[in-house]
């Protein structure tokens, strides 16, 4: 296996351009001709199925969910990035092509990033003309706010449902092709297997999830916007069904999977509460424009917030980090409420908060200004804790909410099995390791409104019209097949334990030997108790009801079980990778006063990890990473 | 405070969209009052799993009241007592020891049983792809800040844009319409200047499809506002009937030859 970027030569900002004009187009009466699956309708395959519809493919979309409008991208609470400099305040595609290098601690690809910058600004052209609501100034002119590891005011929002709104326009556009007839939607289906033909992607393998009909579907090109692992974790901010088993089933096809020990640990939600806990809710970071984050200076004082006198505060990150303060990147944050926690200053019953106080905010601008800021936050705090954030400070803790890792693809999102693409959070290519606020929007939607489109053709010339394998091709019946018996297994096993009972197991594993910090010794625990689990899992798991018809359980199991062969992977790529850097925090590599300590010298590069089968040790690939316009530099928010 | 209580279920249990259904009668004890609704019944289907039972189906996914899947009516209120909160949001703090909760699916014609409390809801999906959109392909769009809009119009369109699409709205109404649900998705979109062009034609096509799809008409009962855990209001159908009364005095047949 071979990880060749296919990044194109010449200055980085010509690059895009040269590379569209230079790519083959495929002639638009042979467009209906290429059938195209897209697994996943977020904002990135919602996007790509509506522009591929566009430009004439006949486009087959699928997710599990009931509608395509429920994608977890729905969620995301904050804002978009753009270099569009609409405020004067030094910001070029540059600067932002530089923040995310930088804020990806310099493992990300230049060229894919780049990129990413140019297209920014078509995202939020193209967003207005939908109708996204973003917020506007009395002049009628947009909006924009700063965000975490940004010194621009680079980011569009909509109230603090800037996903919801974005995902929606990309739906609306989605339905309009469906109701013209040029995208077939298919909600309630769940990806089981990729139909690989000599080495080349041909079709997938679904399970209809209310008649638990297992069908083959082909096409000329399959393309996954299928979301991140992060609930690999248990306890996480992704919807309850996110998961991995399209990437998984992907990588044991054949697709390398890359630094998938790079996960996000988001600095603002709202703490645990007990065992019966089924997942994290996110504060939006936003809310660190305006509030501020301490916890007291003396360990074990438990006296209420507002009887804790300034002097006896320690608002730790303006302390550290001066000239970024509250704002400071996501891993440093979250790595600086742990150390205080850590240390016992943590606040709430459980001692794992720490306060974020609009105090101060409130003051300063009024509480009108803070209620239209970010009362739809501050009344969803409230319905979930029963406190009123308006009066005492809001607890946060840092919990699972991104994973930067994800399927390797090169310059032009395939990955390593030619016609399999990968776009959004599901690849690995824009983020290194740590993505900063508002990018990941903007990489969807890059990925699925302007990146894809484009580079998809590129493959398609390459195939004749009409080649297409047919649903009886051997191949398909053995992935269907595959598909059929594995849920049969699961159902077979009738152990003790439910699929909750093991992901919670799973989660518990991850969370305390792959975590935050990660050791040598932790990581090497957690690589003796994950195989374990797996066992336990095959010889224990408990399903009740049949695979004919609606079975959650079913659904939970198949994807707990990749789940925990994931975390096993992750890891592995944890322990190979022996430096820190961004989200990838381990502990023997971290500077005197605790920061990040990255080895250039031996881990700038991309890991890919090939599977080589069920039980053997995975083959880890490397793609150097190149640095020509950024300097490769120590990270400093201070 | 955490405190625990102990509840009575008289949940919905229906296998498929040919069988009558009925309720069954289960406890929950030791519930807390810290857990979301959703949470309690986690807890409920491990039990049920445990003793080899079919554990409640129940549509829910983002648990942060966004994604708009779960839609249970509880007690006969969509979402339960508490406003403004979604079924994933509402807490056990709403309710006291020794409770009796009643929870069954949405009942409309348009909204078939799939299984116990999962309905199908791609109607909804059906009326957006009849008109709920600005047809604006990929790269036609002009610079962002060329179409300056009004600040308390982009308000508006936002606070109608918040809709979730759960069918809270068609529970909650007598005559299970899906007035507010359409007529949120034709205010957002009429009153923003992109808008403008599909203005009337997209108020007459989606209400079209809404009727096609067997959902009610609007009396005026107000339920639907009522129970919006997202807040859209009914001045946003009467945006929509006079967008829609408007649109049957314009509608003309199209003019065949078009720019060719």
């Amino acid at each position: 296996m071979e990880l060749k970027s296919n990044c194109p030569t010449g200055p980085i900002a010509d690059q895009w351009d040269k590379y569209r004009f230079d790519m083959k187009l495929v002639n638009p009466t042979n467009k209906r001709k290429y059938k195209i699956i897209i697994v996943g309708s977020g904002l990135a395959g919602a996007a790509a199925a509506a522009s591929l519809a566009e430009l004439g493919y006949d486009v087959h979309c699928f997710c599990y969910q009931d509608s395509p409008r429920r994608a977890h991208s729905i969620a995301a609470q904050g804002g978009i990035n753009a270099s569009k400099n609409y405020h004067n305040d030094g910001d070029s595609t540059f600067r932002l092509f530089y923040d995310t290098v930088k804020g990806g601690d310099f493992r990300a690809r230049e060229a894919n990033v780049y990129r990413l910058a140019q297209v920014s600004m078509n995202i939020i052209d193209q967003c207005v003309g939908q109708g996204v609501p973003f917020a506007r100034e009395y002049g009628g002119l947009l909006d924009n706010r700063s965000f975490g590891g940004a010194q621009v005011s680079r980011t569009f929002y909509a109230r603090g449902q800037t996903g919801q709104q974005l995902l929606l326009g990309a739906y609306q556009s989605l339905e309009r092709q469906i109701g013209l007839g040029a995208v077939k939607m298919y909600t309630r289906h769940e990806m089981q297997e990729v139909i690989v033909v000599d080495g080349v992607a041909k079709g997938i393998v679904t399970r209809d999830m209310v008649t638990g009909k297992i069908e083959s579907h082909v096409a000329d090109a399959v393309v996954l916007g299928t979301g991140g692992y992060g609930n690999v974790f248990y306890l996480a901010t992704y919807a309850k069904g996110c998961n991995t088993t399209a990437i998984w089933r992907a990588y044991q096809k054949g697709a390398a999977f890359a630094n998938p020990c790079y996960t996000q640990i988001h600095p603002t939600c709202i703490p645990v509460t007990g065992d019966h806990q089924s997942k994290l809710t996110l504060m939006s970071e936003s809310l660190r424009n305006d509030g501020r984050i301490w916890v007291p200076l003396n360990k074990g004082d438990k006296r209420a917030p507002g009887d804790i006198p300034e002097k006896e505060r320690d608002y730790y990150l303006e302390r550290k980090y001066p000239s970024y303060g509250n704002l400071a990147p996501r891993d440093i944050a979250s790595r600086a409420a742990k150390q205080v926690c850590d240390e016992g200053r943590g606040v709430g019953d459980t001692g794992l908060g720490v306060y974020l106080d609009f105090t101060d905010a409130t003051k300063r601008l009024g509480l009108g200004k803070i209620q239209e800021k970010y009362g739809n936050l501050f009344e969803m705090y409230e319905r979930i804790t029963g406190e009123d954030p308006y009066k005492v400070p809001m607890r946060i803790y840092p919990a699972s909410h991104y994973t930067m890792g994800g399927l390797w693809v090169d310059y032009n999102l395939m990955t390593t099995i030619p016609g399999l693409f990968c776009m959004g959070e599901a690849n690995f290519s824009d983020h290194g390791a740590n993505r900063l606020g508002a990018s990941a929007l903007m990489q969807g939607l890059a990925d699925g409104y302007f990146v894809l489109p484009a580079t998809i053709s590129g493959y398609l010339v390459g195939i004749k019209p009409g080649t297409r394998i047919t649903t009886d091709h051997p191949a398909a019946k053995a992935a269907e097949e595959a598909a059929r018996s594995r849920n049969n297994r699961i159902l077979a096993v009738n152990g003790s334990e439910t699929p909750t009972e093991l992901h919670r197991a799973l989660g518990k594993i991850m969370w305390e030997h792959c975590g935050m910090g990660r050791t040598e010794a932790s990581l090497k625990k957690a690589l003796q108790e994950i195989p374990a689990l797996k066992q336990r899992f095959w010889e224990n798991v408990k399903v009740p009801g049949s695979g004919a018809d609606v079975n959650q359980s079913l659904e939970l199991a198949g994807r707990v079980a990749d789940f925990i062969e994931l975390g096993e992977l992750m890891c592995l790529d944890a322990l190979e990778r022996r430096e820190s850097c961004g989200g990838h925090f381990r502990e023997e590599w971290q500077t005197p006063d605790g920061e990040a300590l990255r080895d250039d010298e031996n881990f700038c590069h991309v890991a890919g990890w090939e599977y080589t089968g069920d039980g053997n040790a995975p083959i880890r690939h490397k793609e150097e990473l190149q640095f020509e316009n950024v300097h490769l530099a120590t990270r400093s928010y201070k | 405070m955490e405190k625990h209580i102990n509840v009575k279920l008289h949940v919905w249990r229906q296998k498929n969209a040919a069988d009558p259904g009925r309720f069954q009668d289960m406890e929950a004890n030791g519930v807390s009052t810290e857990m979301s609704f959703l949470e309690m019944l986690d807890v409920v289907n491990e039990g049920l799993i445990h003793k080899g039972e079919e554990p409640i189906v129940v549509d829910h996914d983002c648990r942060e009241g966004i994604c708009g899947a779960c839609n249970l009516v509880i007690n006969g209120r969509p979402h339960g007592p508490k406003e403004r909160t979604t079924t994933c949001q509402l807490h056990m703090r709403s309710f006291k020891d020794g409770d009796d909760i009643t929870i069954e699916p949405v009942r409309a014609d348009a909204f078939p049983v799939i299984k116990d409390l999962m309905v199908d809801r791609s109607a909804f999906d059906r009326i957006i792809a009849a008109g709920g959109f600005i047809s604006i392909p990929t790269g036609s769009a002009c610079d962002a800040n060329a179409l300056p809009v009004r600040k308390q119009n982009a308000d508006l369109a936002m606070d109608a844009a918040q809709c979730i699409g759960c069918g809270a709205c068609v529970a909650a109404c007598p005559n299970a319409s899906a007035m507010l649900f359409v007529a949120a998705k034709v205010s957002h979109l009429a009153l923003l200047p992109q808008g403008q062009p599909e203005r009337y034609t997209r108020a007459r096509s989606m209400v079209q499809q809404m009727d096609a799809e067997g959902f009610g008409n609007c009396t005026n009962h107000g339920e639907c506002e009522a129970a919006c855990p997202k807040g859209i209001t009914l001045e946003n159908i009467a945006r929509m009937n006079r967008d829609y009364i408007k649109a049957s005095f314009l509608y003309r047949e199209e003019t065949g030859g078009g720019g060719s």
